[in-house]
């Protein structure tokens, strides 16, 4: 059988190593949000780590997010390029990447009121394919009634949370875990 | 739509330790069940990712031609539905007709391909098709296990109509003696889904006195699908 006569969808396999060049050349993935979008404007670092505490190096961050209104950019809307909404980068040597955005505000939804997130999918070496979480901002009244966030269990909520830089304003740090110690909370779409 | 458990069987799990790269980065923890109605989102928007005349022939991004087979690879983009996916991002990358990737920390020993870039992007038309011309890619080692080599395949990358349809694959092709040999190609435990990743020559794609044709078509997860793998 061929795939054109399956209803199944195609399987999934590692990005690799060498991505770099075919799907992360392009800087201007890191910028979210233009200097002229409305919100609170905000550097968002994102790391990850192994199940040994080492820095990831070759991961790919896609992020994916509301704008300040909390709403979804559209494919038809009348400023674009203001506000993608969406950012895609490599991390460095030392697991990490940095998106210039803006804080997502709650996003209304079938699910009831959402707290302010960015939707995340991560991508290296050694993972067969995608895995998905989400970035919560830490000292966000609305956490507490979240209704995703009461689908995981109270002592894992916290791997879900962007902290502030210390001494930096507006630098937002989350980290990723994939195994172990405080592994991050992941999501099954 | 297809049940859970056929889809956990085609898609490859987190952990599988012939492919070492997954002993330290597989997530341990069972993965938490999003209910549709948190993820029903579209895909993301693309305006700022223009996409050039030559981005889907990679055969021509440099003054001179490349070295190694000539091919194109096109087919069809759909939903487990069996509707077409038309209008949406098709990534791919490779390496040159040697095995070797433009990347720094690719140091396989063979040579680099001033002609060759190995990447390309292009969007499906309203039936959902896409079409590129590039160089058949070679073989090239890794040091998963000793001796190890990878069949020689083509990355792709796809988004589709919403964010849980993303899908990052690779296609390879036919009759490669390296397929028993491969544990991230046979980390799919499913033996008809590992078949569909390899592409089909096609007689049909084939150019006369230019190239041969390999036929790829994919299909994505729906917006309201089966998860990857059943839970407990």
């Amino acid at each position: 059988m061929s795939a054109a006569d399956s209803r199944v969808a195609t399987s999934s396999q590692t990005v690799g190593p060498f991505f770099h060049f075919g799907l992360a050349d392009n800087d201007a993935l890191g910028c979210m949000a233009a200097p002229d979008a409305p919100g609170d404007h905000i550097e968002l670092r994102v790391q990850v780590l192994d199940g040994e505490g080492a820095p990831v190096p070759d991961a790919l961050i896609e992020l994916y997010q509301a704008d300040a209104d909390g709403r979804y950019a559209q494919a038809d809307a009348d400023t674009p390029g203001r506000f993608t909404g969406f950012g895609r980068l490599p991390t460095g040597p030392d697991g990490q990447c940095a998106f210039t955005t803006i804080k997502p505000g709650a996003v209304r939804s079938a699910a009831g009121n959402q707290a302010a997130h960015v939707n995340v999918c991560l991508l290296s070496r050694g993972l067969l394919r995608q895995i998905y979480t989400r970035i919560y901002f830490d000292g966000d009244p609305d956490l507490a009634s979240d209704p995703l966030l009461a689908l995981v269990p109270d002592d894992r909520r916290d791997t879900l949370l962007a902290r502030p830089a210390p001494g930096e304003a507006g630098v937002w740090s989350f980290v990723i875990r994939l195994q172990g110690d405080g592994e991050t909370v992941f999501f099954d779409l | 739509m297809p049940d859970t458990r056929e889809v956990a069987r085609t898609q490859p799990p987190l952990l599988y330790p012939p492919y070492k790269s997954t002993v330290l980065r597989a997530p341990s923890r069972p993965l938490i069940r999003i209910p549709p109605q948190f993820a029903d989102l579209a895909a993301p928007v693309f305006g700022h990712l223009p996409i050039g005349d030559l981005d889907n022939d990679l055969t021509r991004q440099h003054a001179g031609e490349p070295l190694g087979e000539r091919i194109v690879v096109a087919g069809r983009v759909q939903d487990e539905d069996g509707r077409a996916v038309p209008n949406t991002l098709v990534e791919l990358w490779q390496c040159n007709a040697a095995g070797r990737y433009l990347h720094a920390v690719d140091d396989h020993p063979a040579p680099l391909d001033p002609n060759f870039s190995g990447a390309g992007r292009t969007m499906t038309d309203s039936e959902g098709r896409y079409r590129f011309v590039t160089i058949k890619p070679g073989a090239y080692p890794w040091r998963n296990h000793p001796n190890a080599w990878r069949p020689a395949h083509i990355h792709f990358s796809l988004f589709g109509t919403s964010f849980q349809s993303r899908l990052v694959t690779q296609m390879y092709f036919p009759n490669d003696p390296l397929f028993p040999h491969d544990p991230i190609f046979n980390s799919i435990p499913d033996e008809p889904a590992r078949r569909r990743l390899i592409s089909q020559f096609d007689l049909e794609l084939t150019e006369p006195e230019w190239a041969l044709g390999y036929c790829f078509d994919i299909v994505l997860r729906g917006r309201h699908s089966t998860p990857f793998e059943e839970r407990a």
